[in-house]
């Protein structure tokens, strides 16, 4: 595939994850904060959110695994991925981890549970969303392009 | 008796005839001597005699002459020989005498002749001079006479006292015994008698114009004799016994103003005249004389302008007249154009004052509301109805703003700005309504636009938001491109425009603000439209034509108050649309810092690296957020430190941090504000303390004001926001009203 037509498939597939609501403006600015001094900007955070999460993700499982559930930590672990999720812009996450918390205060334990799935699923979701974004900029970069940022907005 | 020698005497003395001879020498010797004597006499009373010589010559001839004769009386009787001597000596000297004068008189007759030839010569000359005196004066006279009676004519401009002095001072100048006027008629067919010197009211005796005799005056323009018995001539009973006088007869030209258009003296191209009679006295036997004809023509001449003038006269005191009439009624109209204005800008003033009352209730429980815990659903919806009605607070400010602006009583407030900070937060005004449309908006400054700039913000920033509101408002789809530049001065001649001539200068630039669209479009024939008072276009597509179309006439106001120019391009329908504006802002003097103090601190504002060096401080538990945090403040040039607990921040923070950004979600966080305010008590070392929170509750607002923290950032932060929160906290030193 020729560069031309690599970038056009990357403007697209990036304005159908906005459009789908799996990212938000806040992954545009991260994307304008990466420049010459700073080229690997959005893929170093994009790992360490990848690995943020699945640490927390676990900690949550484990958190609401046990008989009595220490509903104070299980809101601190969803705090801070609801933190990371907002931070990067993966709208859908965040959304998620707002209700979640909701039940929390509630101390419903079902509902947790039920919720802890919903963010597991959007995580997996976008996580794959990211990954094929960032495998389709490598091949831009790699074929001699470069990412076309400035057709995008917000 | 032979010794006497005496002589005897041819003839017997007592002759007769001897004795006849005798008396008469007698009487020739007595007037012979006598004449001399006269001669002297006379010569000696006489002042210049220039022949003296031949005088003596002459006296002497005649002494002789008288002395021969005198001796010649002794020679009648018997006479010695002595006498006889004597005698002949006489004749002899007499005889040599009068040759001698006899010579002398052809030498001198002659000239004697001459002198009486040029005595007559010169009488001549004289009587000649005398008759050319008598002339010069006479001319003298009667230019005199001219100049007296031009000087009537031409001391009034009134046409009647005009015509009525020339006559009168013709009549009495040359002592007339009758003079007329006689004026074409409007049909110009005929002369009708105006004015006459001896009869007050001239009977309207008219005569028609085609007569071969006033033919003959009109193609001359000289005085003409004229018939006693033409038509034009008789215009009284003739009551002489003998000849009427002689009549002399000009033309007067009856001048227009449009013959003293041409250069040149008009060459009577005019073909109107009036007619002048003039009759000398009947029974008088006077003639008209050469200089009297002279004096006629320029009599007429005179008339003829004075008439002129005294025509354009009347025209310019009718029009001055109708200009007075003029400028009574706009005066009335004024007064009541001023009136009209008032009633609507008091009707307009009240209407304001109705609409916004609702107004700011709605703005200020929707601002309480979105204090308060809401659904992020419920928060979008109450930030759009805050932004709403704000927009139409600003709408209601418009309609009172375009009311002033026509009236011209609105003035800019001019200023120091920051002109990055006002894209920034039009953007993020029109953010919330494009996200619901779902219309992605850029916004790109060129690096060149100057950080700050000097003029009206507000306006500038309506102007702005009116015209991307209006990018939003009429797209369904596409992008929404707002870009952001210096403008150099041959990109803004545009040909349409011959009279926009943007000057740039030291003190001022001109900002071209382009926003593209690609939304609905506009007919190219209903631009010319758009920038008109209450002009919607009718296109069914628009669909909700909400707004009052005040908004691009206020912009284009505006834009002109800043001297600038703003245009729309589009394509047709559909095919998007692109407006730009350029107006003139004014530079700010990195020099004049006095003056400005509010000039953050930081030297060498540029564009994006506004804040090249700036010392921060990220304090965050959220590896992502922390780094997303730092990776932000480094794209803006500001050296960043990063901790992740309070602890470790209080540690690292140091005076050189000039800000400290800290998520206050983690414990201690109020505490390390707190700390931080112990550890500097001097404010100018202490860094600022800026909260980073997801929460925007008025709780967590107070307390971070009670733990003395300089401002709160709500989280996620975009770049731009950063930016201008950066910004504004170094220039003010606070930051409160960034939520």
């Amino acid at each position: 595939m020729e560069v031309g037509q690599m970038q056009r498939t990357w403007v697209e597939y990036t304005k159908s994850l906005f459009m789908e609501g799996f990212l938000d403006g806040q992954f545009t600015q991260l994307q304008l904060l990466q420049d010459e001094s700073n080229p690997d900007f959005v893929v170093e955070v994009v790992s360490l959110f990848f690995e943020d999460s699945e640490r927390l993700l676990n900690d949550l499982t484990r958190a609401l695994d046990q008989q009595s559930v220490d509903f104070k930590r299980v809101d601190a672990h969803v705090h801070q991925l609801k933190g990371s999720s907002s931070s990067i812009g993966a709208q859908r996450v965040k959304n998620a981890c707002i209700a979640f918390r909701s039940f929390c205060e509630q101390q419903n334990s079902e509902a947790c549970l039920k919720c802890l799935q919903q963010v597991k699923q959007e995580y997996y979701l976008v996580k794959n969303k990211l990954e094929t974004l960032i495998r389709l900029e490598q091949q831009i970069v790699a074929a001699g392009g470069s990412v076309p940022m400035e057709e995008l907005s917000f | 008796m032979e010794s006497c020698n005496c002589i005897e005497p041819q003839w017997p003395a007592e002759e007769l005839l001897m004795k006849y001879q005798y008396i008469s020498d007698f009487f020739i010797a007595l007037a012979y001597f006598s004449i001399p004597l006269e001669l002297i006499y006379f010569v000696k009373k006489s002042a210049v005699f220039p022949y003296r010589w031949v005088l003596v010559q002459f006296g002497a001839f005649i002494v002789l002459c008288g002395a021969t004769h005198l001796i010649n009386l002794w020679t009648f009787t018997m006479h010695s020989r002595t006498v006889a001597i004597v005698m002949t000596i006489a004749k002899v000297l007499t005889a040599v005498v009068s040759c001698a004068t006899a010579l002398m008189l052809v030498h001198i007759i002659p000239d004697l002749l001459s002198v009486k030839t040029r005595e007559l010569i010169l009488k001549n000359k004289a009587a000649e001079l005398d008759r050319e005196m008598g002339l010069i004066r006479t001319q003298e006279e009667t230019g005199r006479h001219v100049r007296m009676l031009t000087h009537e004519i031409r001391s009034t401009l009134d046409r009647h006292t005009i015509l009525k002095t020339t006559l009168v001072e013709l009549g009495r100048t040359l002592a007339l015994e009758e003079c007329a006027l006689w004026m074409p008629t409007r049909s110009g067919l005929e002369l009708q008698l105006s004015y006459t010197l001896r009869q007050q009211n001239p009977v309207g005796y008219t005569v028609p114009i085609q007569l071969p005799v006033i033919n003959k005056v009109f193609s001359c323009n000289r005085a003409v004799k004229i018939s006693p018995n033409c038509p034009v001539a008789r215009i009284r009973p003739f009551a002489g016994k003998y000849m009427p006088g002689e009549v002399v007869a000009v033309r007067v030209p009856l001048l227009h103003l449009s013959n003293f258009q041409i250069n040149d003296w008009p060459e009577l191209s005019t073909k109107r005249y009036a007619l002048m009679v003039l009759m000398l006295p009947s029974d008088s036997a006077r003639q008209w004389h050469a200089y009297e004809l002279e004096l006629v023509e320029v009599v007429a001449d005179q008339v003829a302008v004075a008439l002129s003038h005294a025509a354009i006269l009347e025209e310019s005191m009718r029009a001055r007249d109708l200009l007075m009439e003029q400028n009574v009624a706009l005066d009335l109209a004024r007064r009541e154009a001023e009136t009209a204005i008032r009633a609507r800008n008091d009707f307009l003033a009240v209407m304001n004052h109705e609409m916004r009352t609702p107004m700011h209730a709605i703005i200020a429980l929707s601002s309480l509301l979105q204090e308060t815990e809401l659904t992020p659903e419920q928060r979008l919806m109450v930030e759009t109805i805050l932004k709403s009605s704000n927009l139409l607070a600003t709408l209601i400010n418009d309609v009172l703003d375009l009311s002033r602006l026509e009236d011209g009583s609105l003035q800019l407030d001019l200023g120091t700005f920051n002109l990055h900070a006002v894209f920034w937060e039009v953007l993020n005004l029109i953010k919330p309504i494009a996200s619901v449309k779902k219309l992605p908006v850029t916004l790109s400054l060129a690096p060149d636009l100057p950080e700050y700039a000097i003029g009206d913000q507000k306006r500038l920033m309506q102007t702005i938001l009116n015209v991307v509101g209006n990018a939003v408002k009429f797209s369904k789809e596409g992008n929404i491109s707002i870009t952001a530049f210096v403008a150099k001065p041959e990109s803004l001649r545009d040909p349409r425009f011959p009279d926009f001539f943007p000057v740039p200068s030291d003190s001022h630039f001109y900002l071209c603000v382009k926003v593209k669209d690609e939304g609905l479009g506009i007919n190219p024939q209903d631009i010319s439209k758009l920038f008109t008072k209450f002009a919607q276009s009718q296109s069914s597509a628009t669909g909700n034509s909400s707004g009052s179309g005040l908004g691009l006439a206020i912009c284009k106001r505006f834009v002109n108050l800043m001297e600038g120019h703003i245009w729309i391009e589009s394509e047709g329908l559909g095919k998007g649309c692109t407006a730009i504006f350029v107006v003139k802002l004014g530079i700010l003097e990195r020099s004049n810092e006095s003056k400005h103090p509010f000039m953050p601190k930081v030297p060498a504002i540029h564009g994006q690296t506004a804040f090249s060096g700036l010392k921060v401080l990220v304090m965050d538990d959220n590896g992502v957020s922390r780094m997303v945090t730092k990776g932000l403040l480094v794209h803006l040039g500001c050296d960043v430190t990063t901790v992740s607990s309070s602890d470790e921040c209080l540690r690292v923070v140091s005076q050189d941090h000039k800000v400290v950004f800290m998520d206050v979600c983690i414990p201690d966080g109020f505490e390390v504000a707190v700390r931080i305010h112990e550890k500097f008590t001097k404010r100018h070392e202490r860094p600022l303390i800026v909260a980073l929170t997801e929460n925007t509750s008025k709780v967590t607002k107070e307390n971070c004001m009670r733990v003395g923290m300089d401002g709160v950032i709500l989280k996620p932060v975009s770049v731009d926001e950063m930016r201008g929160v950066l910004s504004y906290l170094l220039e003010h030193r606070v930051l409160f009203e960034a939520m």
